[in-house]
């Protein structure tokens, strides 16, 4: 297990597009006196739990210079509080034979520990106990600030496609908390203070801003008065109105590149600045699922079919959407080029596709696949205890409820083919795009070259950001 | 080829009791799997695995065994590569193929409606695949973009300068390139499934919604007709260093990435639950390691320090990696051999080995989520020849290691002087 923080990041929008909603779990839920909402997944066939706390806050809600902060919150949940010593929550529940860790997206940030059934009541504690006395010292921030600086370094600065796609989404989202990468500006990591964290943790971390999400075995009815006892003696408190206006209107398509003496794989991604079931044509959340399965979703879908079975010209193909989101979110299509095929010649071929789509819609057929593939999807997806929980911690941190989880599977039968094809046609306009190339360069070559997509881009953000 | 995966082998290594009831099932012909049975959601999941992976890969060829994999469903039988995937997407039934160095595995996943199907396209993959050259240059590509992006990737690049040092001249050391995936030809392809995919070397896994007779006739139907037998060339032992060597790649990156290692020991030496619980409390992966403690927790140095042991059919090492900004690279080293020291030379406390035998028996039934998970947990079993009672063993194994054991295995394994370093980035004040 790779320690605190999964980055749910650009490329993987979601666990999996296909389960960011799915089917039937028939959850048990409630609320407590103090605001704070309460799920319970039931499954009982190993004596183990999941226990997350999710807190709707995440990067999007940090304010200018201070970007990464959440995130740098979530690491400073181990640092102790009044009763318990810096790391030793994850020295307990490991001692207790369980495991936990932590991550934080765009608009949510949360914390979980797997542990065996009879050891729910003691991280229980240990969880309402860091959201009510978190206590911070400077040391141990100013330590782990460095780790925050390491994981960066690791996750993105020593990875050109990581790099790229942070440039890309700064692009996109011309304003906003969407506009910055989750974990943060390097320039801005090396300067908060132990203060903005404290300041962060009592503004956002209170129990009517949190949802419990207990998924394994155990039932509503034995977690109702653990519950009360624990998170629910903890006082609400108003936390600040979470704002996601809608993007300026684009008016420019952008390219974005990066050549650089490590790259050895060219890559080809495009995103759209796309709607969320909140935020923009919410309508189109369901229709844009199918369409992403259908052009991009396996070894049948369009684009594999054109480009890479057909045309012989990439080797890989995706598209990727989650309408999940709080405010607007992104459609992501990146296809790579086959050993000896020129960039130029791919892109023009996705972009021919793109368009045809845009123009002449998807097929009956087609439309049929992709609900088939999406409804079994839910069935595999409720074998797992952990999906439900990452499912509805997901949904409700980012402005939905727990009926539009169970509807989803009624709401995808029921999208038609018209739907679709209107959905795709206000999303794809270049305008709305931007476009990230990846592409290597010989030592010494010029790192800002002219767009080798010559499709009229009218706007193009270049340059090496190494 | 042989890919470092530190995590990985972390979860392989023993189980506890559960709630779940493991039966054998043989069937006719006496192809035998282990079965849990559980009809609580309509789904079946089967996880097999043949002896013999990647190290059998020629010398000039390696690949070979991945390519095969990744061929297997691109057409089989009268179907070509895409009617065979189209049929697997309209029945959505996930059928898979991967090889690691000592192992090809296969996964299958069918809701139960379309049990006999998939079972029936399993059988054509396994039998009939047909190797068409669309599909052929088509997975060739994908192996070639693959070798491209992970040049470009530090993890990775250590990952394969590190397994060519720690196993020279063996082909756990090997790695596929461009000029290996270019030399496989049809015939490399078409003649590796019948002279590989033998009985003798099958182990089969099953959970979810069937029955042992259902099963046991669908276990005739998929495998009967391999060969019983195969005739494989031997693999050679694994000589591993024994002095220390330190090899730097330069980039110019931010932070350099250090993989370290020694030799180790195999699943089967009778040391090998006092170095599980040795290595957890070192650097198994959990926040509380020692390194851990004092590599990140302590002076901030990395994301993660990590060590791992890594039982191969044919050698065991010990490797560990962290990745640090360049100018903490020998600080970070300095840190880590001076844990390594220690384990060997004093004994662990007994809380922290109270703690470590809590946890890896408490943690043991987190990994199993789903069905899918535990076929493939159940196939680990079966591989390495635990027994179908290691579940309820695997307790006693754990807890019967004591600190003086912690300690001699510390010694044994763990030599601070005596390691294989590779680096990849811009170490400062080092040279090679």
């Amino acid at each position: 297990m790779r320690p605190r923080f999964l980055f749910l990041a650009l490329a993987t929008l979601a666990l999996c597009p296909a389960l960011a909603s799915a089917q039937l779990f028939n959850p048990e839920s409630f609320t407590l006196k103090n605001g704070m909402q309460v799920v319970v997944i039931p499954n009982h066939r190993v004596p183990v739990i999941s226990h997350m706390v999710w807190y709707r806050v995440g990067s999007a809600d940090e304010q200018a210079g201070h970007t990464g902060l959440a995130h740098m919150v979530e690491h400073m949940m181990f640092k102790g509080t009044k009763t318990v010593g810096p790391e030793e929550f994850s020295r307990i529940v490991a001692a207790n034979g369980g495991q936990d860790n932590a991550f934080t997206n765009e608009d949510y940030t949360a914390f979980f520990q797997n542990v065996a059934a009879d050891k729910l009541e003691l991280v229980m504690k240990l969880e309402a106990d860091r959201m009510a006395n978190l206590a911070l010292k400077d040391e141990a921030f100013q330590n782990e600030r460095q780790v925050v600086i390491e994981e960066r370094r690791m996750r993105t600065e020593n990875q050109p496609e990581a790099l790229l796609q942070e440039q890309m989404r700064a692009a996109l989202f011309l304003d906003g908390g969407y506009h910055h990468p989750v974990i943060g500006w390097h320039q801005d990591i090396d300067a908060y203070k132990v203060q903005d964290v404290i300041d962060f943790h009592q503004r956002w971390y209170a129990p009517n801003n949190a949802i419990l999400v207990v998924s394994g075995d155990i039932t509503a009815a034995k977690l109702k008065p653990l519950a009360e006892k624990y998170y629910g003696v903890i006082p609400a408190r108003p936390t600040p109105a979470r704002a996601r206006p809608l993007d300026p209107t684009p008016v420019a398509q952008r390219t974005v590149e990066i050549r650089d003496e490590d790259v050895h794989q060219p890559s080809w991604t495009r995103y759209y600045l796309a709607p969320s079931y909140h935020v923009g044509d919410k309508q189109d959340g369901d229709p844009l699922q199918i369409l992403a399965e259908i052009i991009g979703g396996g070894p049948i879908s369009r684009l594999y079919q054109s480009l890479v079975v057909d045309q012989k010209l990439a080797a890989s193909v995706s598209a990727e959407y989650d309408p999940d989101s709080l405010g607007q979110t992104i459609f992501a299509v990146a296809t790579t080029p086959q050993p000896g095929i020129e960039m130029r010649t791919l892109s023009a071929a996705m972009t021919a596709q793109l368009k045809d789509i845009a123009e002449h819609g998807v097929t009956d057929a087609e439309l049929a696949r992709a609900k088939n593939k999406l409804r079994a999807e839910t069935v595999y997806a409720r074998d797992s205890y952990h999906t439900g929980a990452m499912v509805f911690g997901q949904v409700l941190t980012t402005g939905g409820r727990i009926e539009d989880v169970e509807a989803w599977p009624q709401k995808i039968a029921a999208v038609t083919k018209d739907q679709v094809n209107e959905a795709a046609k206000r999303l794809l306009r270049d305008e709305k795009s931007v476009t990230g190339l990846l592409l290597p360069a010989k030592p010494g070559e010029a790192t800002v070259v002219s767009d080798p997509d010559a499709e009229g881009a009218q706007g193009l953000i270049g340059g090496n950001v190494r | 080829m042989k890919k470092v995966l530190f995590v990985a082998v972390a979860l392989i290594c023993g189980s506890q009791a559960s709630a779940l009831t493991i039966e054998t099932v043989t069937s006719p012909s006496g192809i035998q799997a282990w079965l849990v049975e559980d009809h609580k959601n309509p789904i079946i999941a089967l996880d097999y695995s043949f002896a013999g992976g990647g190290a059998s890969d020629p010398a000039g060829k390696e690949g070979l065994v991945s390519m095969v994999a990744g061929l297997l469903d691109e057409g089989a039988g009268d179907m070509d590569a895409q009617a065979f995937q189209g049929r697997l997407e309209d029945l959505a039934i996930g059928l898979t193929f991967s090889a690691d160095a000592d192992n090809f595995t296969g996964r299958l996943k069918t809701l139960t409606d379309n049990r006999d199907e998939a079972f029936r396209l399993l059988h054509l993959a396994l039998l009939k695949p047909r190797f068409d050259a669309d599909a052929v240059a088509r997975v060739r590509g994908q192996m070639l973009v693959g070798v491209q992006q992970s040049e470009q990737d530090p993890q990775s690049v250590a990952g394969r300068a590190f397994a060519a040092a720690i196993f020279p001249n063996h082909p756990y050391g090997r790695s596929s390139s461009e000029a290996s995936i270019k030399a496989i030809s049809d015939a490399d392809l078409k003649g590796w499934p019948g002279a590989h995919l033998s009985r003798d070397r099958l182990v089969v896994s099953v959970v979810g919604d069937i029955t042992p007779a259902q099963l046991s006739a669908l276990l005739d139907q998929t495998f009967a007709d391999l060969p019983a037998k195969s005739d494989q060339a031997a693999i050679a032992e694994a000589e591993v260093p024994t002095k220390d060597s330190l090899k730097i790649i330069r980039r110019q990156i931010p932070q350099s990435v250090v993989n370290f290692g020694e030799p180790g020991i195999k699943r089967d030496d009778p040391d090998w639950y006092n170095a599980y619980v040795m290595n957890y409390i070192l650097g198994g992966g959990s926040f509380s390691s020692r390194l851990m403690t004092e590599v990140r927790v302590k002076r901030g140095l990395a994301y993660g320090a990590y060590t791992g042991l890594e039982p191969y059919e044919h050698g065991g090492i010990v490797a560990g990696e962290v990745a640090t900004r360049n100018d903490k690279v020998a600080e970070s080293l300095k840190v880590i051999k001076e844990e390594l020291r220690k384990m060997g030379s004093t004994e662990v406390s007994a809380a922290e080995l109270a703690s470590a035998k809590t946890y890896l028996n408490g943690s043991f039934p987190l990994q199993m989520d789903s069905t899918t998970a535990i076929a493939a947990l159940l196939t680990v079993v079966q591989r390495s020849h635990l027994g179908i009672d290691y579940f309820d063993r695997r307790p006693t194994l754990i807890n019967k290691v004591s600190a003086a054991d912690v300690k001699r295995v510390g010694a044994k394994l763990l030599d601070p002087d005596k390691l294989t370093v590779v680096i990849v980035g811009d170490p400062k004040g080092m040279t090679e």
